[in-house]
């Protein structure tokens, strides 16, 4: 039989043998490539969330310290020590005029203490457009923050301290944790409750459905005793991307005399009231300390406080509101009925 | 006949890769579950968990209005419509308390916002129990709802329906088991309440989205835990948009700290 086999027949018989052992080959892999669970294809396919976006900050929530900026002595929930403290009683608004601190704010942890929207998006690279980093742009001011993704090492602890410090980030499910070093000493609230250059920064973004929600937590050996957190919560704008109102902080000069430090001596800050001014909230409580985080805290405050709060204004009349018309507008104190609104009511009457 | 057998075995090949795929679709679908068991409980599927005793950390984060009655008729961060101004101007805590409703101010759509310390259990398999020592509520974050359930009276913890939002799923589709996850909580069937003890109103037309998420503070250190709750309330009668928040817990080791309290107008 085999002497009638045609040549081309022996060619199709060899052939298909080696087809065939090609098919149990392939089945092999793929049955093994089904049945692993291979980590190693998931971390870029399934474990990265996409945080790209343009994410609106609603301006309901801590609206005191993002929104017009805190009372001068409003220091109320920080874990300030004893040198913080006293730092920040001294802190004049008169030193960012003087060219070397003009721009002090602006630095990483800025962007989570005011009512910034945010862009984020990817920045791609290589032959494979893997993404290599993370940029954030805050509506105005510094110059955002890039998130490292490609295992890049830190700057050498001995580097100089740059505003845009140096952030790497990671995944734990959808949620992108990034940490910055390299910090410069800067306020940690707008009021001079400053961090110092030693703190590291930890931003955990964590998006949900349209939401997105960020946790800034702030470490600092030397101004404070415990992590100092926020939490944030943006909404996707679905309408149009956001823009920056602002460029990038720069250096001029405001007519501070090279030299002068506006600062105010111990005790001497005429500015240590306002929270007992408009607030009733006594001087041991604006003053901070990680004690004034906590619940327990209401006990000490309870009774002086319902003591005075029969004697506080009916009427709020200051830095009651920053909605109007459905719109935030900043603080503003409750709108007086119109003319004719009153003429109405008489009217009714 | 060459081409029918390379066909045939494409065939076999794909549908193999099919079976298998769907297998572990199903396998990872149906959480712990083993073939032909019984659906997993919610707790037994929990990515995280949320369970001890937390404490509120006030963190500046609306200090004001928060561990101080805040000033009457200020509203700050809060969209209110000129019909809340009129309930808020109107707040009279010693008309509440003859009432005998001083937990207005302890609803659904605030009570996470009050320092305060919480206890979560699982009362059972589906359904997660959130004790508070500020005002002595109770919330149950059901995960298998009960038909008509949240047709009952209205109170002021309404009715919360609870579920998973698993994060990084594993497999080449991203079906597989996951990593971690969060909780996601709606609210509905309020009696309506205060957002803040000063008298800011919500209505019992009210609705309430919260999400609940463990993160590690410092990060993959065995800091602390802490938990995120991110609240979004929606009121088309008081509110004129939502009304965002977010709120810290850090986690407790012992119940130390917890100090039973009942409801108060004034504090």
């Amino acid at each position: 039989m085999a002497s009638k086999q045609s040549p081309f027949r022996a060619a199709h018989s060899a052939g298909r043998a080696i087809i065939l052992r090609g098919m149990t080959f392939t089945i092999a892999l793929s049955l093994c490539a089904a049945a692993l669970p291979v980590r190693a294809q998931i971390v870029s396919a399934t474990e990265v969330a996409d945080l790209s976006g343009s994410w609106i900050s609603p301006a309901t929530n801590d609206v005191l310290e993002r929104d017009e900026g805190p009372f001068t002595d409003d220091f109320v929930g920080m874990p300030l020590n004893a040198a913080g403290r006293a730092l920040a009683a001294s802190y004049s608004a008169g030193m960012l005029a003087e060219p070397q601190r003009v721009c002090q704010l602006y630095d990483q942890w800025h962007y989570s203490n005011s009512v910034f929207n945010i862009r984020i998006w990817p920045q791609t690279g290589g032959p494979t457009g893997a993404i290599q980093a993370w940029k954030l742009q805050p509506t105005e001011d510094n110059g955002g923050m890039t998130i490292w993704m490609d295992g890049r090492s830190p700057p050498s602890k001995y580097a100089n301290h740059l505003r845009g410090a140096f952030t790497t980030g990671h995944w734990k499910g959808d949620m992108l944790i990034a940490t910055t070093t390299g910090m410069k000493r800067a306020p940690a609230r707008d009021n001079g409750a400053f961090h110092s250059d030693e703190s590291t920064m930890t931003s955990t973004f964590i998006p949900h459905d349209d939401m997105l929600t960020i946790v800034y937590v702030l470490h600092d050996p030397v101004y404070m005793t415990q992590p100092y957190m926020y939490s944030r919560a943006y909404v996707k704008s679905v309408t149009r991307p956001i823009g920056t109102k602002y460029p990038p902080c720069t250096v001029n000069y405001e007519g501070t005399p090279q030299g002068d430090v506006p600062y105010f001596p111990p005790g001497k800050n005429p500015l240590m009231h306002q929270m007992m001014q408009y607030f009733h909230v006594p001087e041991y409580a604006s003053a901070g300390g990680a004690d004034t985080m906590y619940p327990a805290f209401r006990n000490r405050l309870k009774a002086q406080y319902l003591k005075t709060y029969s004697s506080f204004p009916k009427k709020c009349t200051q830095y009651c509101t920053n909605f109007r018309f459905a719109q935030p507008v900043g603080n503003l104190p409750q709108p007086v009925e119109s003319p004719a609104a009153k003429s109405g009511r008489r009217k009714a009457k | 006949m060459m081409r029918n057998f390379v066909l045939n075995s494409t065939v076999q090949v794909t549908l193999v890769l099919l079976v298998s795929l769907g297998a572990q679709t199903v396998a990872h679908a149906q959480g712990r579950r083993g073939p032909g068991g019984p659906a997993p409980t919610a707790e037994a599927a929990a990515p995280v968990d949320f369970t001890g005793y937390w404490e509120s950390v006030v963190q500046d984060e609306d200090w004001e209005y928060r561990m101080v009655t805040p000033r009457p008729g200020d509203y700050a961060g809060v969209p209110l419509k000129p019909a809340g101004m009129q309930i808020m101007n109107a707040w009279n805590p010693a008309k509440d308390t003859a009432a005998g409703e001083q937990c207005k101010s302890y609803g659904a759509p605030a009570i996470m916002r009050v320092p305060e310390h919480l206890h979560i259990t699982w009362q059972d398999g589906q359904t997660l129990k959130m004790e508070t020592d500020a005002g002595q509520q109770t919330r149950l974050l059901h995960f298998v709802p009960s038909v008509g359930a949240a047709q009952g009276p209205r109170t002021w913890q309404g009715y919360s329906v609870a579920q998973w939002q698993f994060q990084g799923r594993t497999g080449r589709f991203g079906t597989g088991a996951p990593t971690w996850g969060n909780l996601k909580v709606s609210t509905s069937d309020l009696k309506a309440g205060y957002l803040r003890k000063n008298g800011i109103p919500y209505s019992e037309n009210a609705g309430l989205v919260e999400y609940f998420d463990l993160v590690q503070v410092p990060p993959e250190s065995n800091g602390h835990w802490w938990m995120v709750v991110t609240s979004v309330v929606t009121d088309p009668v008081y509110l004129s948009s939502p009304f965002v928040t977010d709120d810290n817990f850090m986690k407790l080791s012992s119940a130390a700290g917890w100090q039973p309290s009942a409801c108060s107008a004034m504090w």
